[in-house]
């Protein structure tokens, strides 16, 4: 991998207007993707992941902020959060994205078939149907599906192979860089196991830059480069992935990796607990967000919120305390 | 085990769905023990027949299409299956609870959450209706919920405090045999371990029996002290969680086990149990597992194997395994 910065992300915020307030789905995060990379993103429900995750390929408008990808010919970025829509249009053949649920973003009355060829005909991709067939064909093989399914709907199929339609169609359009919103929470282990295999093939294939959401930290381990932990809209940490494991700087991801079950009967650790649950992202004070649930929270977590920085090369925390709690 | 302490023993219970498009063989001769003071883990994928298999416990298969084709389940010394519809009634609750999967739809939008914790109390003791409430509110206690929140409807709760709830009705008239059905699987992981924590608590606490459904290996092995595997509606492999995790027998729970990924080891490509579990109106003949089976051979697409003790009570239904073990 190398180390080009493929998008960078500044100060990106998105925030929904709601009856008691602004919600902050998103707020004021800063990263960049480097080509070729995962970048993992972990976090619990309603922590922004997937908000964040559309707003990367503007599937959503962001409030503001700017998300900038970099040309295919040139060194130049351009931000995907102003360009029109024509211009967009062209950009999506880019920038992809695997939805979660396999049973509920396929239209039931398309077949297999029509499902993967959708794209590519939005896209006027192909004027001769002989290649089309083709691609679809390719496409299919690709992720795994029979030739035989072609005709099939997808309530007659399990949820893999949904899945692995969901997969085809985003790649239908020789995107370069894919944002998998949970592709793997609504299955089962052994169909995981194998939906997970065939990402890492495809991108090593065909050198995909992904970005993989998900509450499943043990999957995300597996699949990642790089994590960044988000917590109520903001990035609190984010760095190597066997970094992460190792050396939690944040007490958010402290607790968060005591917390998974280990599908393991002799090894004993400690488990941390959290005191009740998340807040409300609605109009949240103006403080380390964390700092209700933190068991090391002191005055100056309550009186303002920490900046991500970079404590150790390649290891960015927000948290004032970060280096004090090192085990 | 010695008869007396044997709590609930179901002796080759088979339930079929009868459809218009064929007979779903959900549970097919299946035979679990679980004594007094035991939680056992029922593991296994969707579609193994695990929830089939405790709505059959609680007499709750829906009818049609659902029917107890055959076999005992012996309850305390009775069979549950000669009970009629209001004996049933007096067992379920007050002997034996459930906790369904979904905390957000098994609660009562329109009744504060006292009143449902107190309804479950005044149908089985006899009891004014203010003692009850006063009783449900010493519930809400016990599961970590604050007794000025009786008054409140579910919606006012998040997930992990529905849960709690949920836990709260269900222990409310002291059940000697608790069934849970995927308790966790649709909350956080930071919540999970709270309310995993919790019910570690109350076990002891209540000393009553459980059976905890889930395809979690890593729930189960926070909590439980026995382990059945299911395959197709059957359960493949039982043992001690201690032999179970350490030495498991069956090529399925291998595979399930590998199929995992780790937290603390990094594999480039996961192990994957090829193929997909089999259709439940086809079954194939002889070992369920046998098309998906590394070790398979010729006599595992003929005879349905036994389960076999293996030692210390860890028995597993395989022929190829049996063999090598020369039993």
């Amino acid at each position: 991998m190398n180390d080009e910065k493929y998008i960078i992300v500044k100060n990106l915020k998105k925030y929904f207007s709601t009856k008691r307030g602004k919600l902050h789905a998103v707020d004021d995060v800063s990263f960049e993707i480097k080509k070729g990379e995962t970048l993992g993103l972990v976090g619990e429900s309603g922590c922004g992941k997937s908000t964040l995750g559309r707003c990367l390929i503007r599937l959503l408008d962001s409030t503001s902020g700017e998300v900038l990808l970099k040309n295919k010919d040139n060194d130049n970025y351009v931000d995907i959060t102003k360009v029109n829509a024509a211009e967009m249009k062209a950009l999506r053949k880019r920038v992809q994205i695997v939805f979660q649920d396999p049973y509920s973003c396929l239209n039931p009355r398309l077949s297999v078939w029509e499902l993967i060829a959708e794209p590519l005909i939005v896209n006027n991709i192909y004027n001769n149907s002989a290649d089309m067939r083709k691609r679809i064909r390719e496409l299919m093989d690709t992720v795994g599906l029979a030739e035989r399914l072609e005709n099939s709907y997808p309530h007659e199929l399990d949820g893999g192979r949904r899945q692995r339609i969901g997969i085809a169609r985003s790649l239908a359009l020789n995107p370069e860089f894919i944002v998998l919103d949970e592709p793997v929470s609504a299955l089962d282990v052994c169909i995981q196991a194998q939906i997970l295999n065939l990402l890492n093939t495809l991108q090593k294939e065909f050198k995909y830059t992904y970005v993989f959401i998900s509450h499943n930290l043990s999957v995300v381990r597996h699949v990642s480069d790089r994590i960044a932990v988000m917590y109520l809209g903001q990035i609190v940490e984010l760095c190597d992935y066997q970094e992460l494991f190792k050396s939690p700087l944040h007490p958010y991801t402290q607790a968060l990796l005591s917390a998974i079950p280990l599908a393991k009967v002799n090894v004993k650790r400690e488990r941390i607990i959290l005191e009740g649950d998340v807040p409300s992202p609605i109009e949240p004070p103006n403080a380390c967000r964390f700092a209700g649930r933190c068991r090391y929270a002191c005055d100056k977590c309550r009186a303002g919120a920490p900046e991500l920085k970079e404590h150790t090369p390649g290891h960015f925390v927000a948290c004032y305390r970060a280096g004090e709690l090192e085990k | 085990m010695s008869e007396n302490k044997l709590m609930l023993d179901i002796k080759d219970l088979t339930i079929y769905y009868e459809t218009d498009a064929g007979v779903v063989h959900a549970v097919e001769g299946l035979n679990l023990q679980l004594g007094r003071g035991e939680s056992l883990g029922l593991v296994g994928e969707t579609g193994a027949g695990k929830t089939t298999t405790a709505l059959g416990v609680m007499r709750l298969i829906p009818n049609p299409p659902g029917k107890i084709k055959s076999g005992q389940i012996i309850f305390n010394g009775e069979n549950l299956l000669d009970k009629s519809e209001h004996e049933m009634r007096k067992i379920r609750g007050e002997k034996i609870a459930m906790i369904f999967q979904d905390p957000m739809t098994s609660l009562n939008p329109v009744m504060t959450v006292d009143k449902q914790i107190a309804e479950m109390i005044k149908l089985h003791k006899n009891v004014s209706e203010s003692e009850a409430l006063k009783l449900a509110g010493d519930m809400l206690e016990l599961v970590g919920i604050k007794r000025e929140r009786a008054k409140d409807y579910p919606h006012q709760f998040s997930g992990g405090m529905k849960q709690r709830v949920v836990i709260a009705i269900a222990l409310a008239c002291d059940p000697e045999l608790l069934i849970a059905d995927e308790p966790t699987t649709a909350l956080d992981v930071t919540i999970q371990a709270q309310v995993l924590e919790l019910m570690k608590e109350l076990k002891t606490k209540f000393s009553a029996s459980m059976i905890l459904i889930t395809h979690d290996l890593g729930v189960v092995a926070e909590i439980c002290d026995k382990v059945a595997i299911m395959y197709a509606g059957r359960v493949v492999e039982y043992a001690d969680k201690e032999s179970l995790y350490l030495n498991p027998i069956h090529p399925y729970t291998n595979g399930l086990f590998r199929s995992v990924p780790a937290i603390d080891e990094d594999v480039d490509e996961l192990p994957v149990i090829p193929g997909l579990m089999p259709d439940p109106m086809d079954l194939p003949k002889g070992c369920a597992f046998h098309p998906r089976c590394a070790i398979a051979e010729a006599i595992c697409a003929q005879e349905q194997p036994k389960m076999c003790d293996f030692g210390n009570g860890h028995c597993a239904a395989c022929h190829v395994m049996a063999k090598r073990h020369g039993l």
